[in-house]
């Protein structure tokens, strides 16, 4: 938790955690700053979480409200988990950025504001009367505002850019700033500019003009203009080698170890989807892996191409986000149907239909349990955070192949987006279970073994030509069966194996608290790191409240049941209207309560203490 | 690999033991007569074969071919066999579809599939008709077709296979009748000689809810007349060589000219030309009765397969990288944490 940033000496002060926002235009680069920001920050030793926070336009008017992009980084000595409930900081390289960005802040937090971008025009267009940078309108919180355009022009002069060109350096001196408030190492982002602009050194230099000249102005204007310096310390963490990981990489490189951990070469389609299509990019990138990417005539063609490299023997993997999901909905019913291996990747974001493609939710868990025609079972896994989405994928990979069975995966537009420092696992502490095909005696294309996983005879094998299809077949010979009790028997297997997915997973256990304690508070994916903040404060104020987080949504672990029903308080937070708390509620028959949010934004940490001390009063 | 097969394999070994359910009379069952004894002159490898087929009657073809078989979902086969081909570009792969599986609820598929040029052959069965759900009128059936969701009629232009194939970016255009079965094996052994998309359109009678909608031209009388079979490199003749089609070059249409004592270089007759693009698009759009049905092999230009120049690009991407899983998850900056009680203040 920050302290208040009231005091500024010269000296840096100490914090445990300090949430800073960067604001701007969609061309002020907010992204990238916040990126390479993060990465400094993940070098000096701190944890971290962050929040990018998107427009949904691509390129927005200028100036406007809808056009300003954000990102945001809490870090901290102590454990972070979430990307902070409320700023200390705001740096609004605008109006419109500051306009929105404003409520946001805590009261007597820091803006640090460009006043060259504040002119009539700009001010007009976020709905500004006057000038708030000149009224008392930001009376309540510390105002450091000069012009960081003119600073910025002054600084790259000698590189001759033209005015346009010159100010997309903005970001860079104004990270320069920020790095020297927080008394970090700018080589990094040195090396880093160097390299991305490799092919044009004059930008490279530019820019780190600007870098240098934004850091030289904190030390020079410190004390006429208030700037505080501070001092965030490393975080107590384990030993081992750390970077840091956004969810879509993490899961990238977990769907790359999964497929290598059960042999299988990765097929992936999909068609481009917010905010999933990360995916895409980033596997099309690992060839040498033994990936093929197939970016598909739409999201139908995405999963078919991917049962179709299953059925001929690959792990074959496809991703959406809910409304590609919709699509595909028949298509998995033809994977549980004929049985093949597929990991479907659901990168949720806000909904119905179009929804909000830049903002994240998590309501398309009834679609996953239940969104297909007829009986379909089908085990349903999903990632707390962009680290835990590694060991989700592996998690899917390894079910999908042991089982012969599609297998969905939830993530989010946040755990996508957002990074955290991970400590790189050893792949060697995973454990390799490779796929066979089968290529033996002529059998049926049915035969199970002992967890009901059907035979994977791949075509090309000889003597072993068979037929699969969506039309019901029969147990024991594969063959078109329509008849009643076949009807029956094949919907009870397929039922059972996907039950018997549960002999194969960690039981359910309490992130915090235990069996005696009054309240459970229940969640599953991104909703992890605000519940667990809320409810480790809430301990620490001793409540008598514990956490359970569900990673395997279907089937659920087999302990969950008993676990739950031990308790009386159980309070299910969630990003949609009470879908967990639904499935709860009928699979055990616990009187689960909801707490629920839909605004696009995750939960805050405070919304989930109010509502375990509500619940425990 | 084909020829690799030690026992030369007859019509019926690519038969199953299923039994076959299509309506007696049914144009499937001649196809499928026609495609057993195609894979047994070809030397087909059963176990390098595969049929892959969408929803529809001509759909159910996969369960009676001894080879490997997908009966996938409603026009859904050319994407799945994309997958496959991709998976494993070694599989000799057969999609079978029909007027609606391919045309209507998979017309998506099927464009992408044929501009990519995925080696497979398209064989596409069309009855101008929906026979599963019995009998209503499918894209390419013409206006005025009656039938249990057009009572007064259909009022909508129907989709002609060959000429979207070929807007699609199909280089092989073949048309076969389901009963000519003379013709067929070499049509489909030409449409499987052919590396990339191969489209066959099989004229296809359902003889319940469609009987005889090509009977204009497919009548056995009347044939001479209303087929033209075409052969690369050969005058563009029929009606036993006293009819030919040639170019009117001031309107750029095709006509039908006399052909007097066999002189047909005098009457103006084209010789017919595979690679000719345009000439295939005239005569995918012949009618009867003023023209006869153009069918046999209308267009091939190979290029580069989609598998193969995927394949490529894998392989060429790989070169020299090092496939060290354990390295990929450490790139970009990384920091080392020694020990645990760390706390630099
Ligand atoms: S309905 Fe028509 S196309 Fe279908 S099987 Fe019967 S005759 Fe053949």
């Amino acid at each position: 938790m920050a302290t208040k940033l009231k005091d500024q000496t010269a000296a840096a002060s100490e914090r445990e955690a300090v949430t800073v926002r960067f604001a701007g235009d969609s061309g002020d680069g907010m992204q990238l700053t916040g990126g390479q920001f993060t990465q400094s920050t993940a070098l000096a030793g701190s944890d971290l979480a962050t929040f990018p926070d998107f427009p949904a336009e691509i390129r927005a008017p200028q100036g406007t409200t809808f056009g300003v992009s954000a990102f945001q980084i809490n870090f901290g000595s102590e454990a972070i988990e979430t990307a902070g409930d409320a700023p200390d900081i705001l740096i609004a390289m605008n109006p419109a950025a500051l306009k929105t960005n404003l409520s946001a802040l805590k009261p007597g937090g820091l803006i640090i504001a460009d006043t060259g971008e504040f002119g009539p025009r700009n001010l007009k267009k976020a709905g500004y009367e006057e000038n708030p940078l000149e009224t008392d309108e930001l009376k309540d919180y510390q105002l450091v505002a000069f012009d960081i355009s003119a600073q910025t022009l002054e600084s790259v002069k000698e590189f001759g850019l033209g005015n346009k060109e010159a100010l997309r350096s903005k970001n860079m001196w104004t990270l320069g700033l920020v790095l020297w408030m927080f008394d970090r190492d700018r080589q990094p982002i040195r090396d880093w500019l160097h390299s991305k602009f490799a092919k044009n050194l004059d930008i490279a230099l530019a820019n780190e003009a600007a870098l240098n000249a934004g850091h030289a102005y904190g030390e020079t204007a410190e004390i006429a203009q208030g700037l505080g310096r501070y001092h965030v310390g490393a975080a107590e963490v384990e030993p081992g080698l750390y970077r840091t990981v956004t969810g879509g990489e993490a899961l990238s490189l977990g769907l790359v170890a999964g497929a290598s951990l059960v042999d299988l070469p990765l097929f992936f389609g999909s068609y481009p989807i917010t905010p999933a299509s990360p995916l895409l990019h980033t596997l099309s990138r690992l060839k040498e892996f033994g990936v093929t990417t197939f970016q598909a005539e739409d999201e139908i063609a995405a999963i078919c191409a991917s049962i179709g490299a299953s059925y001929a023997g690959q792990l074959g993997v496809t991703s959406s986000s809910g409304p590609g999901i919709a699509l595909k909905g028949e298509a998995m019913g033809l994977a549980v149907m004929t049985e093949l291996p597929l990991v479907i990747v659901n990168s949720q974001r806000g909904g119905p239909s179009t929804g909000l493609p830049t903002k994240t939710e998590q309501s398309d868990l009834y679609q996953a349990l239940y969104g297909r025609n007829g009986d379909a079972p089908m085990p349903v896994i999903a990632a707390r955070s962009p680290v835990d989405a590694f060991d989700c994928a592996i998690e899917a990979c390894r079910i999908a192949v042991e089982y012969m069975t599609p297998v969905m995966l939830l993530t989010d537009g946040y755990i996508g987006n957002a990074a955290e420092p991970w400590r790189v696992p050893a792949i060697e502490s995973y454990e390799r279970r490779p796929a066979t095909h089968y290529a033996g005696e002529a059998v049926s294309p049915y035969k199970r073994d002992e967890k009901l996983a059907r035979v994977w005879i791949k075509p090309g094998t000889p003597g072993l030509m068979h037929r699969i299809g969506g039309i019901e077949k029969n147990a024991d010979t594969g063959n078109i069966d329509y008849a009643p009790a076949n009807h029956q028997k094949m919907t009870d297997i397929r039922q059972a194996k996907i039950n018997g997915v549960a002999d194969t997973i960690p039981d359910q256990g309490f992130e915090l608290g235990g069996p005696d304690d009054d309240l459970v508070v229940v969640g599953w994916g991104s909703t992890y790191g605000p519940i667990h903040q809320a409810v480790k404060r809430a301990r620490r104020g001793g409540a008598k409240v514990a956490q359970v987080h569900i990673r395997h949504l279907w089937p659920m672990p087999k302990n969950l049941g008993p676990l739950l029903k031990d308790f009386d308080r159980i309070l299910v937070p969630e990003m949609n209207t009470g879908q967990l708390k639904t499935v709860l509620r009928d699979q055990f028959l616990v009187d689960a309560k909801p707490l629920n949010k839909v605004s696009g934004q995750p939960f805050k940490i405070a919304e989930i203490g109010n509502a375990i001390e509500e619940a425990l009063s | 690999m084909n020829d690799m097969t030690p026992t030369k394999l007859k019509a019926a070994d690519f038969a199953t033991d299923q039994e076959v359910r299509w309506c007696p009379g049914c144009g499937d069952y001649a196809i499928l007569k026609g495609v057993q004894r195609t894979m047994a002159e070809m030397g087909a490898t059963p176990e390098n074969t595969v049929f892959i087929s969408g929803i529809g009657c001509s759909s159910r073809f996969p369960y009676y071919m001894e080879t490997y078989g997908f009966h996938t979902i409603h026009g859904r086969a050319p994407a799945i066999a994309t997958g496959v081909k991709l998976a494993n570009p070694d599989l000799d792969v057969w999609i079978v579809t029909g007027d609606g599986d391919g045309l209507s609820i998979g017309g998506n598929h099927m464009m992408h599939l044929l501009r990519r040029n995925l080696d497979c052959q398209v064989l596409l069965f069309n009855n101008e008709i929906y026979g599963l759900t019995k009998g209503q009128y499918s894209p390419t059936s013409r206006v005025g077709t009656r039938s249990p969701s057009t009572p007064y009629g259909s009022v909508d232009a129907p989709a002609e296979p060959c000429a979207f194939a070929l807007g699609s970016g199909a280089r092989f255009l073949a048309r076969c009748i389901d009963t000519a079965q003379k013709q067929m094996p070499d049509i489909l052994k030409r449409a499987h000689a052919h590396k990339g998309a191969s489209f066959v359109e099989l004229y296809q009678n359902c003889i319940v809810y469609n009987d005889d909608v090509f009977g204009a031209f497919t009548d056995k009388k009347e044939s001479a007349h209303t087929q033209i079979w075409l052969q690369h490199g050969e005058p563009m003749l029929f009606a036993n060589g006293e009819k030919g089609i040639a170019l009117d070059t001031e309107t750029l249409a095709l006509k039908v000219v006399d052909v007097k004592d066999g002189d047909w270089q005098a009457a103006g007759v084209r010789v017919h030309d595979e690679r000719n693009k345009v000439m295939a698009g005239l005569l995918i759009a012949m009618r009867v009765p003023d023209f006869p049905v153009a069918l046999g092999v209308i267009y091939e230009n190979p290029a580069p397969s989609f598998e193969q120049d995927v394949r490529t690009q894998n392989v060429e991407a790989s070169k020299g990288k090092v496939v060290d899983l354990e390295a990929l998850i450490k790139k970009g900056q990384t920091w080392e944490v020694n020990q645990k009680k760390l706390r630099e203040v």
